[in-house]
């Protein structure tokens, strides 16, 4: 792009970069993607990232002093460790000042926030409230061009660029989109716009970066979905082509246009109108505030009061009961929501064995369904795999439900629809709330991908899209490596070996795509596990394993599977080619999965507060598998509510550990990773996507209103890409109260197997990864796996830590706690006899 | 006997449950949820059995009289009610729809802020619903219209903390409120036309309804032309649409009931009921139909373009009411029936599954997009794009040609202040009442303009307190002082007896007293948050002074909790029918007053915190 510099130096490309840089980041809703909400602030220290946020935006960042003071009282903050944190913090000799301020102190907590002053002067010298004249005009605009398929009667010359569009239809019409000839002569005559506009509205250009951010920031919702859009145009199925300084351009005009309309053209622009003292820089830098340090320390002391039983967790060395014998494995994916499965198999069958890894199983690629016009990534966000799927002989998932069809909106249509399907919707609409069941209106995780299609896993010399149909032999045997040494098993394989993706069910919820496989970019994991199984158990890989020295037996078979969280259900693919001999084995297994499935159900019910958690785990099943068909359910599963933690290591050494599902499970074997490579690879996974998860929940959690979505229940659909409140709202990114209301907000905690030194190595050779430790965006320790001595990361080096949790409590049985308590429960110690 | 008790089972059910619904504390989600379910499924139930007994004994129309609340030699206000077939229709689809919503909200509204008042005001939306449908004379319709009209607004300013509901919910009152000055006008003609209060089953006697209306027949044109403006206002005809999607600002079942399906159909509702008014008024008759068409057609256009869901269902249900309008005009009241229930469930589903429109409709475009290459367009096409995007100006429309001069009125008035404004009312009022007793001073030829002198200066009360800014306890007051110059304009008129004023300014002065302490209170706890300006919001902290204004504030508009309600309307049958300023004034004034104070209530105790404790919702969210 050609630089664009106004004849005295501010330079719009920096101020445009800047604001793509701050607005929201969050993709169309069939796109979402969990990420960290204040990215913007990444380069920061968290608590002065934290601060900075709070008194230039605005937002609500820690928890009010309240809410800690209330913890405290609780027990739910350990005083031990709140002096611990004040100590590090402030020193010994400050302790008991400090703790009277944390105590007792009354603190001014009330917002103020920079942003939003040139409003106020609109509003009192000029008279006016432009947002309210602004914003629905501009909103209803951009929202009828980018609009997916809701509306019947599309964009005129929706091909075009956002602004040339508007031109087109301004020359070609009876009526003007203005209401004043200044505004429409700026849009058909100027060259460049926006230098005339800001000219005329700001006037001096010292305000002109102030007056964007203000501006774009009245509608943060708005903006950031013109910025995604811009950036990823793929993220729309139906394309359309607009770019933030067009959106701009669009809201100077009307602003332009509503003013001329009141005074005429004669107003003096707002840089004139500023009062003496106005403090022009947003972003400079933010003086010190102890109320800020308070902050700090309450949120350590809150992290590490349950980050510290953790540790002494881990360090507990687990009873050797090594039996190299193992009745099957199963691969899940790290997702927190499975760690709890993985405990009920472990539990139920003590013989079985299972791996975590990122659950799209290292085979990365585009996905195309059978009679689809679109491929759909199924990798992890930031990958952009030259790979395509194609699903053939497979049948079409998408059944037709008339009262999503356009012609009861049409006059003729409605006319004759409304008395007859009107009447059959009362019929139906009583009998799926007083007895929900599977309509066309929901989404399946076991209609991502048809369970009896084929898939096109070989590359034969195919091109689609530029894409490439398929694997190359080497590429198999690559991928299927990577993904054996990143879990660690290289030996002693089962006869069957599980590998199973995951996705979600639910039905009336618009934030379907964040509750499956982030891994997959919010698809289910079904075709990745399908691919790695058949590349796992052909011939010709398995004999370039045996090269690279991965022995696998001729008596093991891979076999597909895909886990409902939201259900609790499993499905089996290509059960018709397991071997003979182990059919048997492979059905006996089934059962132990079924009955792991239903005991992890009866778990999760316990935070379920209107199900009855006390029946028998069968019934409770039921009752949790009812949540994914009912339109009046806002919550049917809680998706990634309660994460805190990532355990990367072997599994034998945290199995004898209950995470209450607060954990994602890396496994991770430090001895066969000699230069690093394995745990490079899963940092750098690791840190963004489940940092990203966990600071969205923080986030949402602590500023629902802003940062957050607000609740869901009044939500409006908006051109099928974002959601607003009621007709003239702004969008809603981030996550509706209904997803965080039991979500602690705790920064992540990575622990990782392994030597300090080495990890120090290994953490810092990729910036972008080393980013989110050195600013303590995430927590991180790291176990010796030797002496079990904890250390913990911080400027920049690992330093001892000494626990603090003298005992962790053991237990035998957990079912008794499940139902009784419905709260979040500490680490425990689960025996066995 | 026994059918008379069941049918006002179908106004004590609700109200039951909705007092039921009051004691039980916000914890209590399953026990308020219950309440409600179970109060609407008996009704269901009831209203089921009812239907089909009445089906037998061969469809009969049964006017019941209730209730005397007052009676004099000359007037007589009645708890009337009526059954007959679009009773029955709107009872078994409202009750049907309204349990079924319950079920749904139960679940649905787990954990949300606000669940016990959510179910409150769903009960006593249903209250006002059953109240208004059995209702059989103007005075009994009026009460439940009323309720209908407060609970919308509590409704859909369900998430008060935020900016948006809050503006939309104070919109979507005053455009019902213009409608109320429709039934208000109806009832006052309508009392001049039959001395006496008509109730409807006597109305349906077409031979009588001819009779009277040979002789007067302007009064029956009026008469028509008022229930016209009353019922496209609450069914969102033109030129009122635009406030139909607005109001979908609260929970999605809440929006699918009030909105979607039952609130909406209730000018429908009016026009059916009162069909034997203008049944034989050509005129009123093609009007009736044309705004249906007129409707019909532009909200066809508006619903092409929307690109959200909510509107564009809230703009294909008006397409089909405008319709269903055309039909009451024809006579096809069975169609219009069948149209309605068709109408109200569909869209309630609609609404219900609006948020499975995205990953339906993705899937969809997945198997069945195709891109449109050069989308064809003209410069009609275009035209009518840009018009329907802007939903053809009536929202703008309403404010310039509505809002705005009645602010301007109000703004010239600016000279008025807290400190002046009784220098100039006080000694008006004293001299008005100096001249009722002592009515030999008034010249013979001045008589008859002291009435309308002393309404006038009631309506400028009214419109000072609507466009104050500063000061909430002067806008208050100006209201209270309305309605004692409209009780002295009135007086002047010779029927009014003094038992009647004491009636009506009984219930005004107490809600008045309370209302005003409530301000001043508030002044106290929070002065520098405490003027018409901006929204405040200060219901989060005060809750319990919140309520108690808003009580006192329905006191004041004279909503039928209060015996002023009854005086309302004697104040009208004694507006004589020569008196068309007094009327008009006496209306207005009562229309702004609801306005003026429903904005006091928004202003002061909802909307966004300016200055929080913890984190504050964008203006724009």
């Amino acid at each position: 792009m050609k630089k664009e510099k106004s004849n005295f130096g501010f330079d719009i490309d920096h101020v445009l970069h800047e604001l793509h840089h701050y607005l929201p980041a969050q993709a169309p809703l069939k796109d979402f993607v969990h990420h960290n909400t204040l990215h913007a602030f990444q380069h920061h220290n968290f608590h002065d990232g934290m601060q900075k946020a709070a008194q230039i935006f605005g937002y609500q960042v820690y928890l009010t002093l309240q809410e800690y003071r209330d913890l405290f009282q609780k027990n739910k903050i350990n005083a031990e460790i709140l002096e611990k944190r004040i100590i590090e913090n402030k020193g010994v000799s400050n302790l008991s000042i400090w703790k009277e301020k944390l105590l007792e102190a009354t603190y001014d907590e009330t917002h103020s926030q920079r942003i939003g002053r040139f409003r106020k002067i609109w509003k009192a010298k000029y008279k006016i409230n432009l947002d309210k004249y602004v914003h629905p005009k501009l909103f209803r605009s951009v929202g009828a061009f980018l609009d997916q398929g809701i509306s019947i009667a599309k964009f005129p010359y929706h091909d075009k660029p956002f602004l040339d569009a508007l031109r087109s239809i301004e020359k070609n019409s009876h009526t003007s989109i203005f209401k004043s000839q200044r505004a429409r002569n700026i849009l058909l005559l100027e060259k460049n716009p926006l230098d005339v506009l800001l000219k005329i509205i700001v006037g001096d250009e010292n305000y002109y970066e102030s007056y964007l951010f203000e501006q774009q920031f009245g509608h943060p919702g708005w903006s950031g979905m013109v910025c995604a859009i811009e950036k990823k145009p793929q993220s729309l199925l139906d394309k359309r082509r607009i770019s933030i300084k067009e959106f701009i351009i669009y809201e100077l005009l009307i602003e332009l246009d509503q003013l001329d309309q009141l005074y005429g053209e004669v107003w003096k622009p707002i840089g004139d109108s500023l009062p003496q003292n106005f403090e022009n820089n947003l972003f400079k830098e933010v003086p010190k505030s102890e109320l800020f340090e308070v902050y700090k320390i309450w949120q350590e002391a809150y992290e590490w009061t349950y980050y510290d039983q953790v540790v002494k967790g881990l360090q507990i060395k687990p009873e050797e009961k090594h039996s190299d014998q193992k009745s099957f494995q199963a691969v899940f994916c790290i997702d927190d929501r499975e760690c709890s499965i993985r405990r009920h198999l472990e539990g139920i069958d003590p013989s079985s064995e299972t791996f975590g890894v990122a659950g799209f199983f290292n085979v990365a690629f585009f996905f195309q369904p059978e009679q689809s016009n679109f491929n759909t990534k199924v990798c992890p966000a930031p990958m952009t795999p030259d790979i395509l799927i194609k699903e053939e002989d497979a049948e079409k998932r998408h059944k037709k439900d008339n009262h999503f069809n356009r012609h009861t909106h049409g006059f003729f249509g409605g006319l004759i629809i409304t008395p007859t399907l009107g009447l059959w919707s009362a019929l139906k609409m009583g009998k799926s709330i007083l007895f929900p069941s599977e309509s066309p209106a929901m989404v399946s995780s076991f209609k991502h991908m048809d369970k009896y299609g084929k898939l096109t896993i070989a590359y034969k010399g195919k091109k689609s899209h530029g894409l490439q149909v398929g694997f190359t032999q080497d590429e198999m045997i690559e991928k299927t490596e990577g993904l054996l040494k990143s879990i660690g098993l290289v030996e002693n394989f089962a006869s069957l070996v599980y590998i199973m993706g995951h996705g979600a069910s639910s039905v009336n919820n618009t934030y379907y795509a964040g509750y499956d496989c982030g891994a997959c970019s919010g698809r289910a994991g079904s075709v990745n596990a399908r691919a790695a199984s058949i590349l796992a158990n052909d011939p010709q890989v398995r004999a370039g394993l045996k090269e690279k020295g991965i022995v696998i037996p001729e008596s093991t078979w891979f076999v597909a599977a895909l886990h409902d969280t939201t259900r609790d259900e499993a499905d089996y693919f290509d059960e018709d080619l397991i071997p003979v001999s182990l059919k048997s084995e492979h059905l006996k297994n089934k059962t132990v999965i079924e009955k792991a499935l239903s005991a992890n159900a009866k778990e999760r019910s316990r935070r379920f507060l209107m199900t009855n958690t006390r029946k028998p785990a069968k019934k409770v099943h039921e009752e949790v598998k009812k949540r994914s068909i009912s339109l009046f359910e806002p919550r049917p599963e809680w998706n990634h509510a309660t994460n805190t933690l990532c355990i990367v290591g072997k599994r034998e050494n945290n199995k004898h550990l209950f995470f209450d599902r607060r954990a994602f499970l890396n496994s991770y074997d430090h001895a066969i990773d000699s230069d690093g490579s394995i745990l490079l690879g899963i940092l750098n996974a690791i840190a963004p996507v489940c940092g990203g998860i966990n600071l969205e929940y923080y986030f949402s959690r602590v500023d629902n209103y802003r940062l957050g979505a607000g609740s869901k229940l009044p939500h409006n659909v908006v051109g099928l890409f974002g959601l607003s409140n009621g007709m003239d709202g702004d969008l809603r990114p981030g996550l509706p109260i209904q997803m965080v209301n039991i979500h602690d907000p705790l920064r992540l905690l990575i622990t990782i197997e392994h030597y300090p030194d080495e990890v120090l190595r290994i953490m810092q050779i990729n910036p972008a990864t080393y980013e989110w430790f050195i600013n303590n965006w995430i927590n991180l320790v790291v176990i010796h796996p030797e002496t079990k001595d904890a250390f913990v990361f911080g400027d920049g080096k690992f330093k001892p830590y000494s626990v603090v949790t003298n005992q962790i409590e053991r237990v035998e049985k957990l079912e008794p706690i499940f139902e009784s308590v419905h709260d979040n429960l500490p680490i425990l110690e689960i025996f066995t006899n | 006997m026994e059918t008379n008790n069941i049918i006002l089972g179908f106004v004590l059910i609700p109200f039951i449950g909705f007092l039921a619904s009051l004691f039980f504390q916000e914890k209590k989600e399953s026990a308020i949820s219950w309440v409600a379910i179970l109060t609407t499924g008996l009704q269901l139930v009831l209203v089921i059995g009812f239907t089909i007994n009445w089906l037998i004994k061969g469809t009969p129309k049964t006017n019941i009289e209730e209730i005397t609340l007052y009676s004099s030699n000359e007037y007589q206000f009645l708890i009337d009610f009526y059954f007959d077939k679009t009773t029955v229709t709107y009872l078994l689809v409202g009750s049907f729809i309204t349990f079924l919503i319950t079920r749904y909200s139960q679940y649905y509204m787990h954990l949300e802020n606000g669940y016990k008042r959510f179910f409150n005001t769903v009960l006593f939306f249903f209250l006002g619903y059953n109240w208004t449908v059995i209702s059989g004379n103007f005075e009994t319709l009026f009460m439940g219209w009323e309720m209908l009209g407060i609970s919308s607004f509590l409704l859909i300013a369900f998430y008060r903390e935020r900016y948006l509901p809050v503006r939309n919910a104070v919109k979507v009152f005053t455009v019902y409120r213009i409608g109320d000055v429709g039934i208000l006008a109806a009832m006052w003609a309508s009392h001049h036309l039959w001395h006496e209060n008509i109730n409807f089953v006597k109305l349906s006697n077409y031979e009588l309804v001819h009779e009277h209306l040979m002789s007067h027949s302007e009064i029956g044109i009026f008469i028509g032309i008022s229930l016209l403006v009353a019922a496209a206002a609450k069914s969102a005809q033109i030129p009122f649409s635009s406030w139909l999607p607005r109001a979908m600002e609260g929970p999605t079942p809440s929006s699918a009931i009030f909105y979607g399906s039952l609130s909406v159909h209730f000018g429908v509702f009016l026009l059916l009921r009162t069909y034997p008014f203008w049944e034989q008024q050509m005129s009123v008759k093609i009007l009736i139909a044309l705004t249906g068409l007129l409707t019909a057609i532009i909200s066809f256009f508006i619903t092409r373009v929307q690109y959200s869901i909510k509107p564009q269902i809230a703009y294909s249900s008006i397409t089909q009411i405008g319709i269903i309008f055309i039909e009451v005009a024809f006579g096809f009241h069975v169609l219009a029936l069948i149209h309605f229930a068709g109408n109200a469930f569909l869209r309630t589903y609609q609404l219900l599954i609006s948020p499975s429109t995205v990953s339906y409709m993705i899937r969809d475009q997945h198997y069945n997009f195709h891109p449109v290459e050069n989308p064809k367009t003209n410069k009609i096409i275009n035209t009518l794009y840009i018009l329907s995007i802007r939903e053809w100006n009536m929202d703008s429309f309403m404010n310039r040609k509505i809002f705005n001069p009645l602010k301007n009125i109000g703004k010239s008035l600016n000279f008025l202040s807290p400190k002046n404004v009784f220098y100039y009312f006080f000694p008006f009022y004293l001299l008005g009442l100096f001249l009722f007793f002592n009515q030999e001073y008034i010249p013979k030829d001045m008589y008859e303009y002291i009435p309308f002198t002393y309404a006038l200066s009631g309506l400028i009360m009214v419109l000072k307190s609507f466009s104050e800014r500063l000061h909430p306890r002067l806008a208050w007051i100006l209201i209270l002082f309305n309605h004692f110059s409209l009780v002295l304009a009135v007086s002047f008129n010779e029927h009014f007896e003094f038992r009647e004023t004491l009636i009506f300014l009984s219930g005004v002065s107490v809600a008045g007293i309370i209302g005003y302490l409530s301000l001043a209170r508030l002044k106290k706890l929070e002065p520098d948050y405490f003027d018409l300006n901006e929204y405040y919001g200060h219901i989060s902290r005060y809750p319990v002074l919140g309520f108690v204004f808003l009580i006192a504030m329905l006191g004041l508009t004279g909503f039928p909790i209060s015996p002023s309600f009854i005086g309302e309307d004697l104040l009208f049958s004694h507006i004589k029918e020569n008196q068309f300023f007094l009327g008009m004034f006496t209306a207005l004034s009562f229309i702004i007053s609801g306005i003026a104070l429903i904005r006091i209530y928004a202003r002061l105790f909802l909307g966004p915190h300016p200055n929080p404790m913890q984190s504050n919702p964008l203006k724009s969210s």
